[in-house]
């Protein structure tokens, strides 16, 4: 008799062959999941390159107790200008520099001071309103470091949704499309079990994504001069465990669906909250605490922070660590109850 | 086979008053049958009758409600997915895999595998080995999946309703394949609502209604343990000049006279003046079986 494990190597191998096989074979889904990222990465970069949007963020370190109110400062009373309460200066510029907000108000000191990025327009129209507003004038301080584009924010945001789609939806429906065309049940008559087949979806789809997006991350690169301070392995890693907490998420969701409609259903249920909470297009500082948390259980979430230490600000394993085994985590997770759910055949 | 007494052989596989409950149906309701080595065990019997959800517990996908399937008489263990074959009667493949790929991905999840060229050459699969096995027709699909089923050289092949939606050319030739199968000495497991088929392909029958089996044996010993005449059909028209006087059943636009006495019979025809342009005189089938059993018709 031959060996178990080795033979239930050969059976991984050989499934994981047979999907990544239809999976490149299949031009037009191929070709739109390298054509997608990069036009809505282009097309963010355009949009965002121009003025226009009405919305601000200002971080305000403010006395403790007090409101944020025009009692307070009479600029606190501009329309159509957020303002939230942040406690540590350090933390609050550096988002200043990454265009996370637009502005910095520390009224703690006296006189008051204020940072802006000065790459950003929004800042720099912030201040002529902070001079409008009238009250104590307030010094502005010199914010050091690297400032960073909203392009260069954005783009970890959208390679990461992107990711997420390609994740959920690719997985999800082509497992529930076995189930309800019979193939499932086929394989089912075959030694191969769940577990097996269930990782040779998972690292065929990975090989393809980290593939894909590795690619596209280079065209950024090269097109929007997009912005890599850290290390490629480093956020590699961070790609491939993000990658496969996602893929592991859309194995769940198909774990018994035999309807594209039902699982189309659920998928966007997750994926839309992903792409407006996790902080893909706009950073959810000063958004309510619960919401916050929220996000930290979404997988969106860490890789799209991880990602942004990693390339704007140069950070080493040590300081995406959490991001790093919040993912590991999931991934773990999803997969067992994926595998424990999981049903060959229709009920 | 001639008629020589059966030497006594061990059955390959066994079922034992197995019964499959669903919320609303008794989908089996206590059958057992043993299939002897080398032999072609036929289930028949209309859709819905139970053959597949029967067939499916004997495959061991299904777990049965009760009752029990002996494999070489043990019960079914961990390892008897490698030996045996199935093709479902509806089985999707991975699209854009061609014939020879979908054998090799096959072929490489069991430890023992028949070799691609043997395959290739008992299932016919030379002209379309290297096309996309979603651009194959009826035929060539049913013959590629007959191979995934052979692709472990199977102890016993299961083939749940083959060739159902096939036309009549690929029906036989189809049928050709599995005899080339059964002559290499494969036990077989077989359901079907064709009585053709189960006639053509089986040694022993066990006729499926309801969740039981109200016959069994080979198909050959069951008409004559059930019939001694045989059928004339003709016109309709032309069997109502009998006017009682022979008992004559219409059935759409002929009508079938039932009669051990061939030549009494067509001398009654001719003496009312019945034309024999279109007389068909023809043995008893195990679809006349099927009617007389449970008085409905195997295909309605």
């Amino acid at each position: 008799m031959s060996n178990p494990i080795l033979a239930s190597w050969r059976r991984l191998r050989a499934a994981t062959w047979a999907r990544s096989l239809e999976f490149v074979r299949d031009r037009s889904t191929l070709g739109w999941n390298i054509a997608f990222p990069v036009l809505l990465v282009l097309g963010l970069a355009y949009v965002f390159s121009g003025p226009g949007q009405p919305m601000f963020k200002v971080a305000v370190l403010a006395p403790p107790g007090a409101a944020l109110d025009a009692g307070l400062h009479p600029f606190l009373g501009t329309p159509q200008v957020q303002f939230y309460r942040e406690e540590q200066q350090p933390v609050a510029l550096h988002k200043v520099q990454l265009q996370r907000i637009d502005m910095l108000l520390d009224l703690t000191a006296t006189p008051g001071r204020y940072w802006i990025n000065e790459q950003s327009p929004k800042g720099k129209l912030l201040e002529q309103l902070l001079r409008g507003a009238g009250g104590a004038p307030l010094q502005q301080e010199a914010t050091q470091g690297a400032q960073v584009r909203y392009v260069d924010w954005v783009t970890p945001g959208v390679l990461g949704m992107n990711m997420m789609f390609s994740c959920l939806f690719g997985i999800g429906y082509v497992i529930v499309r076995y189930r309800k065309s019979g193939y499932l049940k086929r394989l089912n008559a075959t030694p191969l079990r769940a577990s097996e087949f269930l990782l040779a979806q998972l690292l065929s789809r990975l090989a393809l994504i980290v593939l894909v997006n590795g690619a596209v991350f280079v065209a950024c690169r090269l097109l929007l001069k997009v912005r890599m301070e850290g290390s490629y392995l480093d956020l590699l890693l961070l790609v491939t465990l993000a990658a496969s907490s996602m893929i592991a998420l859309g194995l769940l969701v198909s774990a018994r669906i035999a309807s594209e409609e039902l699982a189309g259903g659920i998928l966007n249920v997750l994926a839309t909250p992903m792409m407006v909470i996790c902080g893909v297009f706009f950073s959810i500082d000063g958004s309510p605490h619960a919401l916050q948390l929220v996000a930290q259980l979404l997988p969106l979430t860490h890789l799209v922070n991880g990602a942004r230490a990693i390339m704007l600000d140069g950070a080493g394993l040590a300081q995406i660590a959490p991001d790093l085994m919040a993912l590991a985590a999931m991934s773990a997770v999803y997969l067992f109850l994926g595998a424990a759910l999981f049903r060959w055949r229709q009920a | 086979m001639t008629g020589q007494p059966p030497t006594p052989k061990p059955a390959v596989l066994e079922s034992r008053e197995l019964v499959k409950l669903y919320p609303k149906v008794r989908a089996v309701d206590g059958i057992s049958f043993a299939v002897t080595e080398g032999t072609c065990f036929g289930l028949l019997g209309p859709n819905g009758a139970g053959k597949s959800t029967t067939i499916e517990m004997m495959e061991g996908l299904l777990p049965p409600t009760s009752g029990q399937v002996l494999f070489r008489g043990a019960p079914l263990g961990q390892r008897y997915r490698e030996r045996v074959g199935i093709q479902f009667q509806t089985t999707a493949l991975q699209e854009f895999l061609t014939t020879r790929e979908n054998l090799r991905f096959f072929g490489s999840l069991y430890p023992r595998q028949r070799p691609l060229e043997e395959l290739v050459a008992l299932c016919r699969l030379e002209e379309f080995l290297d096309r996309d096995a979603g651009k194959l027709s009826g035929g060539q699909r049913q013959r590629l999946l007959l191979a995934i089923a052979l692709v472990n050289d199977p102890e016993v092949l299961f083939l749940d309703e083959p060739t159902t939606g096939l036309d009549p050319q690929a029906r036989r030739n189809f049928w050709d394949l599995v005899q080339g199968v059964k002559a290499r000495g494969k036990t077989i497991v077989l359901t079907t609502h064709y009585m053709d088929e189960a006639y053509l392909l089986c040694d022993e029958i066990a006729i499926v209604d309801h969740g039981r089996i109200i016959a069994q044996g080979s198909p050959a010993a069951l008409l004559r343990e059930h019939f001694d005449d045989s059928v004339l059909e003709l016109p309709a028209p032309e069997a109502r000049k009998l006017e009682g006087g022979l008992q004559y059943k219409e059935k759409g636009d002929h009508a079938e006279i039932h009669t051990a006495d061939i030549n009494g019979t067509i001398a009654r025809l001719l003496a009312v003046g019945a034309s024999l342009a279109h007389l068909r005189i023809r043995p008893r089938t195990l679809e006349d079986l099927f009617l007389e059993l449970t008085g409905r018709e195997l295909r309605a």
